[in-house]
């Protein structure tokens, strides 16, 4: 048992996080084209809606929680120690797993119902999506069965993770844990490593910089006011726009 | 003062032949593509009609365009608040089948069906799903169809028109239509590049043209919804948008757009306007009407023979081969000097760059009653009876009194060119009228010396003017309808290195093949 542990406590996440990063850095570089969101509502709208709309919300919600638990461990413990507080951390946790198991079924169904939605779907379309579906069912059943679950990812998972990125990897923890949260972390580090092979890789490129850019674009070749000054280098400028 | 060239277009209405053939240029170099077979980047319309995508025309469907907010302005359906919180699923995008499904037929039926007592028939098979379907609209599906309820009767702007004036339009006798090509307006304002969220497009500064890098968008969607002239395209295919790229390539090489350059009516016309960037805002934000856009775009182009402007160019770094096609261009003479065009919607706020010669012939002309009983003796009774008694009149008695019961009211006409506007139109129609009625002094002759100088004179239009602008209009050579400067791709050229490390930059085309990613 303890080396199928460290196989997958230890080796997996340390090669899904490589592959994750020499990967989408690989695609983004080399194929710049093929990242997209591969957005299919220009073919079907109406029951998008009602799947990528809580999909989405419900999956950004949990992944903050998650990132909340592992980045600020000691506040969220002392958040939770009011019983008020945990409740509701718990069942708002809960509510938006549901919704992003709704939202889900629904993506899945359109997938594979909609004929005009089967042409821009991919095998690995597919795939990341019975993966996801998997790691949210599994999630859901780790919160029933074992609750307060805010609390002791803090107190027992952060560490272990922490643990990770610090490169001493201390597994005692999650190999005490029960198999279903195990496999929770095991879908989680797979989902990791196939962002460079996926539609995932369109996460990375959400368009946060809008909010801060000025509404119009416009590219020069040239410095525009330089252009006619013959003493400015043409290496001075490259190209804004690649 | 911040001077900026910009290439416009003209496109001369009454010229129009509807033949269809600039499309096809197009179609055939640039959307000839998977996830492209549903583009027209250009795309001629039948009007009064709903048009392609059906009623794009119509903002409260599409919400595309600018909005004045206060005095600033906003993207109707789109923008940095709206773009984000819908990003997941956009409520405003058009979908395919608001353009048409596109489909193709099972060719290979027809010869390799096994005898039988039936024909062959090549099934018609969607582009998309490839299955078998049934065609429920098509590329130009409304083409001629002017009177038809589902079509001409939808058009978004005969809303504001009165029950009887519409009715009036769609008697038989008084029917009449024209042709509207469209490309994308490479407009100062645009609303495509405001609203796109990866940053994607963007205006290129030496002559504005509004392009998509097509590595940089990642499928948002947005500029789909805020374009109000529905000229961006998503490629549900590669999942990423495209839209008229002005044929750049051939401009860089000093060749005409395909559109232009095979434009059978010789309707269209290219050339470079300076204009002043600093106002685009106030432009749109400080108009109090949204009529008052069409004169503020025009304050906005700046004379190319003013000394002033010239330096202020210069400085500037407009090179001395823009400042003079700037002088030469056929576009600043139709707009600005003859005020013989007039934008596309000017209230939807982009500031577009394609200005219409709005069209005269089918709506100046009016039916008269008249007695044709001597005509309809002459003919052989055995081959053709012929009782009409109305003639297509196209004489002009009073001066300019037929503007006045044209048979398209003029206000439909204000709907699409001035924001509602009649007396702009009335304006620019006056003048092709008098135009043609100096001209018919000259050819015909039945029409007086002085009758057309008294009508030159009630428009404000020199004889050389007119000479000109007949000229422009009738005459004019490739070389006068097209005035490209160079491009000065040696700038571009210049900075690399090696011209390879930054290909797909500077008008190269790709390095690798655009396959869709998975
Ligand atoms: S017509 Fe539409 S696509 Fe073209 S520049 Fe204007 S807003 Fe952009
Ligand atoms: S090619 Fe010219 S005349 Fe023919 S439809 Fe196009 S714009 Fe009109």
């Amino acid at each position: 048992m303890n080396v199928l542990d460290s196989f997958l406590f230890i080796a997996l996440p340390y090669v899904a996080l490589l592959i994750f990063f020499i990967g989408t850095i690989v695609r983004y570089r080399a194929t710049k084209f093929s990242v997209s969101s591969l957005s299919s509502q220009f073919l079907e709208s109406k029951s998008l809606f009602w799947g990528s709309v809580p999909f989405h919300f419900g999956i950004i919600i949990l992944f903050f929680g998650h990132l909340i638990g592992f980045l600020f461990p000691d506040t969220v413990l002392a958040f939770n120690s009011e019983p008020v507080r945990l409740l509701i951390i718990e069942i708002s946790a809960f509510i938006a797993g549901l919704v992003l198991l709704f939202g889900l079924c629904m993506l899945l169904y359109r997938r594979l119902s909609n004929e005009r939605v089967a042409v821009v779907t991919t095998k690995m379309d597919i795939f990341v999506e019975l993966l996801i579906l998997a790691e949210v069912v599994i999630g859901l059943l780790v919160a029933y069965n074992y609750q307060w679950g805010s609390s002791w990812f803090a107190a027992v998972l952060t560490p272990y993770l922490w643990s990770i990125f610090f490169l001493q990897p201390e597994i005692e923890a999650v190999s005490a844990m029960p198999w279903l949260l195990k496999a929770h972390v095991v879908g989680a580090y797979l989902i990791v490593a196939l962002f460079p092979f996926s539609r995932l890789v369109h996460v990375l490129v959400a368009p946060l910089h809008y909010i801060a850019r000025p509404y119009q674009r416009v590219l020069w070749n040239w410095g525009r006011k330089e252009v006619r000054n013959p003493s400015t280098k043409w290496t001075q400028h490259r190209p804004e726009n690649t | 003062m911040d001077i900026k060239s910009q290439i416009s277009m003209v496109f001369h209405l009454d010229k129009c032949i509807g033949c269809h053939t600039c499309s096809i240029a197009c179609k055939n170099i640039w959307t000839d593509r998977k996830g492209a077979e549903y583009m027209w980047w250009n795309n001629v319309e039948t009007k009064p009609g709903t048009g392609y995508p059906g009623k794009w025309e119509d903002q409260d469907i599409y919400h595309g365009g600018w909005q004045r907010d206060g005095s600033s302005i906003k993207l109707r359906g789109a923008g940095k608040g709206k773009g984000l919180a819908n990003i997941f699923h956009n409520p405003k995008l058009p979908m395919i089948d608001d353009y048409y499904e596109p489909f193709t037929y099972k060719y290979l039926d027809l010869i390799e069906a096994p005898e039988s007592d039936d024909q062959p028939t090549a099934r018609p098979i969607s582009l998309i799903t490839g299955k078998p379907m049934d065609i429920k609209m098509g590329p130009n599906w409304d083409d001629d169809l002017s009177g038809t309820p589902d079509y001409a009767r939808n058009d978004v702007n005969l809303k504001k028109l009165s029950p009887t004036e519409q009715q009036a339009m769609f008697q038989l006798e008084q029917m009449a239509f024209f042709y509207l090509p469209r490309i994308c307006n490479h407009c100062l304002n645009p609303a495509c590049v405001a609203s796109c969220p990866s940053g994607a497009i963007y205006k290129r500064g030496e002559d504005g043209v509004v392009l998509i890098n097509q590595d940089v968008c990642k499928g948002w969607r947005m500029c789909v919804t805020a374009c109000p002239y529905k000229k961006t395209y998503y490629n549900w295919h590669t999942g990423k948008s495209e839209k008229c790229i002005l044929c750049y390539p051939r401009i860089e090489s000093g060749l005409a757009p395909a559109c232009m350059h095979s434009c059978v009516g010789r309707i269209r016309y290219l050339g470079v306007m300076l204009y002043d960037a600093d106002q685009i805002h106030s432009a749109v934000a400080g108009a109090g009407s949204d009529a008052e856009i069409v004169q503020r775009q025009k304050d906005m182009i700046l004379d190319p023979f003013d000394p002033a402007i010239i330096q202020a160019a210069k400085d500037n770094g407009i090179a001395d081969s823009t400042i003079k096609a700037a002088q030469e261009s056929p576009t600043y003479k139709f707009v600005k000097e003859w005020d013989l065009a007039l934008p596309l919607h000017p209230e939807y706020g982009t500031l577009p760059m394609l200005f219409y010669v709005p069209p005269m012939l089918p709506v100046m002309a009016s039916v008269s009653s008249a007695d044709n009983s001597e005509q309809a003796k002459k003919m052989d009774p055995k081959s053709k009876f012929w009782d009409d008694n109305w003639l297509y009149d196209t004489s002009t008695k009073d001066i300019f009194g037929s503007i006045e019961d044209a048979r398209f009211p003029l206000e439909y006409m204000a709907n699409l060119f001035s924001a509602g506007d009649v007396g702009i139109v009335k304006a620019v129609i006056k003048k092709l009228m008098a135009i043609r009625i100096y001209r018919r002094w000259k050819t015909v002759g039945d029409i007086s010396e002085q009758k057309a100088m008294a009508a030159l004179k009630e428009v404000n239009f020199s004889v050389k003017e007119v000479e000109e602008s007949y000229y422009l209009t009738s005459l004019a050579k490739f070389g006068d309808r097209f005035v490209i400067p160079p491009a000065h791709r040696e700038q571009a050229i210049e900075m690399l290195e090696f011209t390879g490390d930054a290909k797909g930059s500077v008008g190269f085309g790709t390095k690798r093949k655009p396959e869709r990613g998975s």
